[in-house]
């Protein structure tokens, strides 16, 4: 299923590029061609970098794990625009004049931020493989990826720098983008007690096993024993140590006390962000 | 401080009209009401009678101007489709759509302040002043776009003479219509409407100040400022009020639109200077549309032979 959506899934993510080198090739990119490059390639690396952030929380709402799978793309294609947008400037606009490229980026503040915002991008693109993920352990893997959150507000803030006199657009990005971050930041704020930590991944476990069908759990066991070593080599850290234990103690068969734990949380939609 | 000449390309090709604007031909303004001017002084003599103004109709005995470039006209497909008229969006690509059904008759300009005739002048009477001419002129953003654009006019100074001002009036101040049913961009708290922009005196009455109806020789497409605009071919291209209905005399310097908006980016002056950067970006090139690579911005955009001496001894870094 995933297997077959994600070509999907690619090709659909090259569509404004698509769209532009056919307006590009038919003539059709306005009086001045090279700006709307540069708007459109700018306005699809915000896009896809909200996209990727979303993904966690989307994933966290609506109990679909096999989101994750397509957040690489979405932070890859990210930086595919960036680095498109990136080249329009440094070629259309400075003609590859390095020494001018570096006054500007001294200069003026909303090159500068959105420069810094494309330089951080660079990191997490490299140690997006697996090999990578491998190589720097889970958590500091996740700790060097938490680097998008700087980058996505210096993005935001270089388009709102940029405009003349209408934000309205920056600031709707930026309204998305503080909802995404807010998000991250409760849900910070409320992991800091233990005692909510353990609870959600308690019903987060037990609500995901009893949405499974008896078929699929033997499954489900294998992934979690395979999660379980990751996390002892530490490797892992995606999945919390107790929702994993959990999930595995309710497919060896103590579904009932499962259903006791997961009874907070089916009153409480709240629950279900974390 | 040595001024360089404008290279002035040689090009034979100026590009043909191209029919692009998909606009309906409409009519307006057949029935000229008569009260629309009110005071019985001045020009109104002179109004003639109704006329019917068709979108894209040719304006006939326009004659050339010494002050003609003869660089490449940009397309006249790209000045009427990349406006940035924020009365209608902000996003440059929308005026041509928005503004095809905007109502440029019957139209009247109020001429107030400091001047001995006071009055209210129907635009077709205005435009009837003087002959008709043709002004190649460079025209820049400030946003670092340039195009070059055939615009049709005559000097403001002929209307300023015309209604005498009053020895104490140091500015002319000129007002865009405020229409928000009209204007949907006016709907939207971007900038301050009315638009406002304005002059030094001495600016206004320079022979290179167009007041202007006009364009590749036919009557203003409404997104590049119908019915009258002025345009000051050596200032950013801000300066330059689009659908003027009031044009004051004052003794005091006018607060214009972008420099209450943001006054440490636009100044009052805003004329075209490539050593003094926009906070933002740098003002030294431009791109001309149409062109691939970037050329160097002009100081005052070329005109400096005509215009310099109009700012002596002025500190041009402060008078932005």
């Amino acid at each position: 299923m995933i297997r077959r959506l994600k070509p999907i899934v690619f090709l659909a993510s090259l569509a404004p590029l698509a769209r532009l080198a056919w307006k590009a090739y038919s003539g059709n990119l306005g009086a001045n061609p090279i700006e709307v490059i540069t708007h459109s390639t700018g306005d699809w690396t915000l896009i896809f970098l909200l996209v990727t952030l979303s993904v966690t929380p989307l994933r966290k709402l609506t109990d679909q794990l096999w989101l994750i799978r397509f957040r690489r793309m979405f932070g890859l294609f990210s930086f595919f625009y960036a680095t498109l947008h990136f080249l329009t400037y440094i070629w259309l606009d400075k003609f590859f004049d390095m020494h001018e490229m570096l006054v500007d980026i001294a200069k003026r503040k909303f090159i500068t931020v959105g420069f810094t915002g494309f330089v951080l991008l660079i990191p997490l693109a490299i140690t997006s493989t697996s090999g990578w993920i491998r190589r720097l352990g889970g958590r500091r893997w996740n700790r060097l990826h938490r680097l998008i959150y700087p980058a996505a507000i210096a993005g935001v803030i270089h388009y709102y720098w940029l405009v003349k006199a209408d934000v309205r657009k920056p600031l709707q990005y930026a309204a998305v983008l503080s909802l995404l971050l807010g998000y991250r930041l409760v849900i910070s704020v409320f992991r800091n007690s233990r005692q909510t930590t353990m609870q959600d991944s308690r019903a987060r476990a037990c609500k995901s096993l009893a949405s499974c069908p008896p078929s699929v759990r033997p499954a489900i066991s294998v992934t979690t024993s395979r999660i379980r070593g990751e996390m002892l080599a530490g490797t892992k850290s995606q999945v919390d140590p107790s929702e994993a234990e959990l999930i595995e103690c309710a497919l060896s068969g103590q579904e009932e006390e499962f259903r006791e734990l997961a009874r907070p949380c089916e009153h409480s939609w709240l629950l279900k962000l974390f | 401080m040595l001024i360089k000449k404008p290279a002035d390309i040689a090009s034979s090709e100026i590009t043909p009209k191209n029919v692009y604007l998909n606009r309906r031909n409409f009519l307006v303004g057949a029935a000229l009401a008569g009260a629309a001017v009110a005071a019985g002084v001045g020009l109104n003599e002179r109004r003639s009678p109704p006329v019917i103004v068709q979108a894209n109709a040719k304006i006939d005995g326009v004659q050339k101007s010494k002050f003609s470039t003869s660089e490449s006209v940009t397309p006249y497909k790209s000045v009427a489709n990349y406006n940035n008229y924020y009365e209608f969006s902000t996003d440059k690509y929308a005026p041509a759509g928005l503004a095809r059904d905007f109502k440029t008759r019957p139209w009247t300009v109020s001429i107030e302040g400091l001047v001995k005739k006071k009055q209210i002048l129907d635009v077709d009477s205005i435009i009837k002043l003087a002959a008709p001419e043709e002004r190649i002129y460079r025209h820049r953003c400030v946003e670092g776009w340039s195009i070059v654009v055939p615009w049709i006019g005559f000097p403001l100074s002929v209307l300023i003479n015309r209604v005498e001002p009053e020895t104490k009036a140091k500015f002319v101040k000129f007002t865009t219509i405020y229409d928000p049913k009209q204007m949907p961009g006016q709907r939207e708290s971007v900038l301050a409407w009315p638009y406002v922009e304005g002059l030094r005196m001495d600016e206004a009455m320079h022979p290179l100040a167009l007041l202007t109806f006009g364009m590749y020789g036919e009557i203003l497409p409404n997104q590049d400022g119908a019915p009258l605009r002025i345009v000051m071919p050596w200032k950013y291209g801000f300066k330059s009020a689009k659908a003027i209905v009031k044009i004051e005399f004052t003794e005091n310097q006018p607060i214009n639109t972008w420099n209450e908006a943001a006054p440490n980016e636009y100044g009052f002056y805003a004329n075209v200077n490539p050593n003094v950067d926009h906070p933002r970006w740098s003002q030294a090139n431009e791109r001309r549309l149409g062109d691939f690579l970037k050329r160097p911005t002009l100081i005052f955009n070329g005109y400096a032979d005509q215009v310099a001496s109009l700012y002596n001894g002025m500190d041009l870094r402060k008078y932005f």
